[in-house]
């Protein structure tokens, strides 16, 4: 039995020491394209501190935020980041970048909602009763769904209307197999174009804009974050040259996401 | 290519090249896995003959509630472990959320009642004549207990292999408490969720069948020891 309780000790120390971090909680659309682990390794090099990204859902991600369980978030819900300020959990928002948000459809488009502006394409999905998959898991896609019926003044309900409680990509294989309508983030629809038969039916929208904050954690209600790592990695985020990699960033050839220089504007 | 076959090939090439991030991933699945379940039947062997052995007020419905908790979702008991260890919670000054040893909780949480009502089941279908004979040979406490152990040990070892895969095969108590961050708290499991969200499909059936495979040979191992144990 001794020699259980030695290999314990040894692995138990071993799994508290630890270099300088930076806890980052994020959506999964900044993680799962894959640009974080692009972009990541220049700040670790440059200030010797490791990042550990957690990728959740916004909802999920600013609460981290709020429990002080983390030191800095980047997620993409302008609403949802001002409250989190205003309630005195975080300080310094910037807007690092922005993609847009594109509705998917299948492509025989029964509701007719091709090239539409985004508003009358969700009316006419909501005349037509033509399925609909929408995330339900009050993530920042979600929270713009949600706006965006709000603005076409209608509610959502009815058997047409899916609500099923999961992440992007995950929610898009649904609405693929449902041939249903579907708003997603570009992103995440690229990544996952090759597993789906869903065609982007309206872009290009003002309204579709979808700009990403960062945020550090207010040392002031959680005294054990890493605020100076914070500070310099949102320094990091807005200099020039990290803000051309932004623009560098390709995931199949295609590009995912537009620098912002700070500029917090649409959504 | 077909997916299968495509995961397949994906497999044999990451377990050939001994791809190291894939090496850490599997080795992090082990350990928190095997130490969860090491501690886990250090609480649980004795609770267990304690329930079997004593009679006291209230037994009936600790049992039940072992019954009950061995189906406990495991994003509940991850839920449970994230809100004491979060920076608000009872345990937050204790920094323990987002790492292995959070992972290494939850699991315990998890399995101890599977542990436990296993093998509680075992010690009781121990045949009361066994226990009257180890008992009539004027046996001390002590020895009757290694007696009842020694004739129960086979469900006993059900119940370890039982709790290993359960612990082994989740994804819904580490995500949370360990936040499957790279080259520190992803596990098989989480790394297979992230994957799949990628559209990686083949990558992530690969590393299912890392899984798999490693579930495989440990259960072989375990049951290879109990079968020795029943021919000595």
């Amino acid at each position: 039995m001794k020699w259980v309780f030695v290999i314990l000790l040894i692995v138990l120390v071993g799994c508290s020491s630890q270099p300088e971090v930076l806890r980052l909680a994020t959506t999964t659309s900044t993680y799962d394209s894959g640009l974080l682990d692009y972009l990541l390794p220049d700040f670790e090099e440059q200030y010797g501190t490791t990042v550990q990204v957690i990728s959740v859902g916004t909802g999920q991600a600013i609460k981290n935020g709020e429990n002080g369980d983390v030191d800095v978030i980047l997620v993409h819900a302008p609403s949802a980041e001002l409250k989190f300020v205003e309630e005195g959990y975080g300080v310094n928002r910037v807007c690092v970048m922005y993609n847009d948000f594109i509705i998917l459809g299948p492509e025989a488009d029964p509701a007719g909602v091709k090239e539409k502006p985004i508003i009358n394409a969700l009316q006419r999905i909501s005349m037509t009763s033509s399925p609909f998959v929408s995330r339900g898991d009050d993530s920042g896609t979600h929270k713009k769904e949600k706006k965006l019926w709000v603005e076409a003044e209608l509610e959502p309900t009815g058997d047409w209307y899916n609500e099923v409680g999961a992440g992007m990509g995950d929610t898009l294989r649904i609405a693929n197999d449902l041939e249903a309508y579907v708003l997603a983030d570009r992103g995440t629809y690229l990544a996952n174009k090759n597993n789906l038969d869903l065609v982007v039916l309206v872009e290009g929208d003002d309204s579709l804009l979808n700009p990403y904050g960062v945020i550090a954690v207010n040392p002031e209600k959680h005294s054990s974050v890493n605020d100076h790592g914070a500070e310099h990695f949102l320094e990091w985020l807005m200099s020039e040259e990290t803000q051309n990699k932004i623009d560098a960033f390709r995931k199949n050839g295609e590009k995912l996401f537009n620098s912002l220089r700070g500029e917090c504007t649409g959504g | 290519m077909d997916v299968f076959l495509a995961s397949i090939w994906e497999a044999l090439k990451l377990i050939v090249s001994l791809d190291p991030e894939v090496l850490a991933i599997t080795w992090l699945s082990l350990k928190v896995s095997g130490l969860a379940v090491v501690l886990a039947t250090l609480v649980s062997i004795p609770l267990a003959l304690f329930l079997a052995l004593k009679k006291f007020p209230g037994r009936k419905v600790i049992i039940n509630l072992v019954h009950t908790f061995m189906g406990l979702p495991p994003v509940v008991a991850g839920l449970i472990v994230y809100i004491i260890l979060s920076r608000n919670g009872w345990l937050g000054g204790l920094d323990l959320l987002y790492t292995p040893m959070a992972m290494i909780i939850a699991q315990f949480i998890i399995v101890v009642p599977i542990i436990t009502g296993v093998s509680l089941n075992a010690i009781n279908s121990v045949e009361k004549t066994v226990k009257d004979t180890i008992v009539s040979l004027g046996a001390t406490r002590w020895q009757k207990i290694v007696g009842i152990i020694r004739e129960a040990r086979r469900g006993i070892i059900t119940a370890i292999v039982t709790g290993f895969g359960r612990a082994i095969a989740e994804v819904g108590a580490i995500i949370i408490v360990g936040g499957n961050i790279r080259f520190h708290t992803r596990a098989l499991t989480t790394a297979i969720v992230l994957e799949t969200r990628r559209g990686n499909f083949e990558l992530a059936m690969a590393l299912g069948i890392i899984l798999i495979v490693l579930a495989f040979l440990i259960n072989f191992a375990l049951t290879a020891a109990q079968q020795r144990i029943k021919k000595r």
